[in-house]
């Protein structure tokens, strides 16, 4: 005979999967239909019921996407924007992250309220005065208007990079500043290789951010050669937008890199939750 | 006098540290939002001479139909959104936080579609929310529910977007995991030694020790819910009928279709207000009602 406590674990554990196991294919239905629509012949997207295997496996879909718009082009432009979005991040970011962990000056508090407070701001009431500022600086159909502002600061990441600088201990720093180090020096040389999974957390958040952005080049890019994935697509779909296999499998190369990072990344962008959430 | 030296110097590199940071908050957010303010006063189409006209853009806010549906429609999304992210997020957290075999790979699906964002997801619901050849009505079909019209239909739009971004609830999942896993066990056992029933220890321990992770998910997700465009953009134009109209449509047709940059300034001035008010009432509800200790 089980225990009580045994059978109640058993009744829980099947309750559990009969949530867990429909839940998750729902969740994964989307994705399964992209893939499925995106290998099929023409003739067998406009069936009813559903064909959910192609009679014969269209991988030339994916290659008729690379035919009939430049995506290589708009592919390399999104990478472009988002290493260095990622890289602008990280540096604008952790330098303010330190500056608010691990010194002490007159309004310190204030100014980190101030920052916090500025994600309140919508992107609607900032846009057009910069849309004027920076066609002033003559950056309108370049990724500039994009990139630089993420050199400063962020304050989503300096926010989760500060709640772990916090975290890591004073003493090391102590010694090398016995040792003569400059606080720059102890920065780049202790705090930042200390800090690696933190960092890497920000990389993966800041990744998935550029690689979809879809506003600012919707509003500041022009030129078709310079589009990324997200306005090449948009500006795809009126002219395609009968032919669910080419669009599904533009979604698809579009959606193919956040998924392996996330894949490979997977423990780092939950502590990033973690880190950015519950003890806010 | 070597000790206020010391603190002297700490403090100008502290905010040599912080300097990137303060230009950009001048130059990038300051800046443009007090430029902002000023153009909601104004007439003016960017190119022409600017026209001062005092309140007149929020006198005729007031009286704008368009403006009003938009408000319509983007609160009652967020307000059902955010009611179902939590409602879904935190059932499904509970059910995730049970030692099952194979919950990882649970927890990687779950999250999976919450890393998916902007155009590319647009247009994969786009598809299948079609009427006729649509993944989604050939599903309901097999469990004899008839055909829903979803985006081109005036009463289901709205709610299929708002189906469409539960779709990524997996981020509110893992906040709510991560301040689940935070609750010690021990007040479990404590209440379950005096007798607690389940749904007992739900409300009086698992709940409340979770407000911090509530609140935060639903302060952030009522800012970035409440300037929802991509999908809308892409998937409605704001169609049928101003069904999916969400304000952010509206500021952007009025700022770069009709080129009217003082009156989009004077929309976007009403929005900053409306989620600043909320949010500040968010965290004063919070100090009552949010318990910060034990976790």
């Amino acid at each position: 005979m089980w225990s009580r406590r045994r059978r109640i674990s058993l009744v829980n554990t099947l309750l559990t999967y009969l949530v867990l196991v429909p839940g998750a294919l729902l969740f994964l239905y989307p994705l399964l239909w992209m893939l499925s629509t995106s290998l099929k012949p023409k003739h067998q997207i406009f069936t009813y019921p559903i064909e959910w295997i192609p009679d014969t496996w269209m991988w030339s879909n994916y290659g008729e996407v690379f035919n009939q718009v430049p995506f290589w082009t708009y592919t390399v432009n999104t990478a472009v924007i988002t290493v260095i979005g990622v890289v602008g991040t990280l540096f604008g970011s952790s330098l303010a992250a330190y500056g608010f962990a691990r010194f002490r000056f007159p309004g310190k508090d204030a100014l980190f309220l101030l920052m916090l407070s500025t994600m309140m701001v919508p992107i609607w009431v900032t846009l057009i005065p910069s849309f004027l500022m920076f066609r002033w600086f003559g950056w309108l159909n370049s990724y500039l208007p994009i990139l630089v502002p993420a050199f400063f600061a962020q304050p989503f990441y300096t926010f989760l990079l500060r709640q772990f600088f916090m975290t890591v201990p004073i003493d090391l720093e102590d010694s090398a500043r016995i040792d003569g180090a400059n606080r720059l020096q102890i920065f780049l040389n202790i705090m930042l290789p200390l800090s690696r999974p933190a960092l890497a957390t920000a990389a993966i958040f800041a990744f998935f951010f550029y690689w979809n952005e879809f506003l600012l080049p919707l509003i500041y890019i022009q030129d078709q050669t310079k589009f990324p994935i997200s306005v090449g697509i948009s500006s795809f779909i009126s002219e395609y937008r009968s032919d669910f296999a080419l669009m599904m499998a533009a979604s698809g190369m579009a959606l193919a890199p956040p998924m392996i990072v996330f894949f490979l990344a997977q423990r780092y962008f939950i502590q990033g939750f973690v880190l950015s959430g519950v003890k806010g | 006098m070597f000790n206020s030296d010391l603190l002297r110097r700490e403090a100008i590199q502290g905010y040599l540290f912080i300097l990137p940071w303060f230009i950009g908050f001048v130059v990038f957010t300051a800046g443009p939002l007090t430029a902002a303010l000023g153009f909601s006063f104004t007439d003016w189409n960017g190119v022409s001479p600017m026209e001062f006209i005092g309140f007149e853009n929020y006198i005729q806010l007031s009286q704008d139909s368009r403006f009003w549906q938009s408000l319509k429609v983007t609160l009652v999304f967020t307000f059902f959104y955010l009611i179902l992210n939590l409602i879904i997020g935190f059932s499904l957290a509970l059910v995730m936080n049970q030692p099952v075999r194979g919950i990882r790979i649970f927890r990687t699906i779950y999250y999976l579609p919450a890393v998916l964002s902007g155009v590319a997801v647009a247009v994969l619901w786009a598809i299948l929310f079609h009427r006729e050849f649509g993944a989604l009505n050939w599903l309901l079909g097999l469990v004899g529910i008839k055909r829903i019209g979803w985006l081109v239909s005036e009463s289901w739009a709205l709610p299929s977007i708002i189906i469409m971004e539960l779709w990524r609830v997996g981020s509110t999942i893992i906040i709510f995991l991560a301040g689940l896993q935070g609750i010690p066990p021990e007040l479990y056992e404590a209440a379950e030694v005096d007798g607690a029933n389940r749904r007992w220890r739900l409300w009086s321990i698992t709940i409340p020790l979770m407000s911090p992770s509530i609140f935060f998910v639903l302060i952030v997700g009522f800012i970035n819910t409440m300037q929802v465009f991509t999908q809308a953009y892409i998937m409605t134009d704001g169609g049928p009928n101003f069904a999916t109209y969400f304000y952010s449509i509206n500021l952007y047709i009025t700022t770069f279709r009709e080129l009217r940059l003082g009156y989009a300034s004077a929309q976007a001035g009403v929005l900053f207000l409306i989620i600043f008010l909320v949010t500040l009432g968010i965290f004063w509800v919070s100090r009552y009602r949010v318990n910060y200790e034990l976790v």
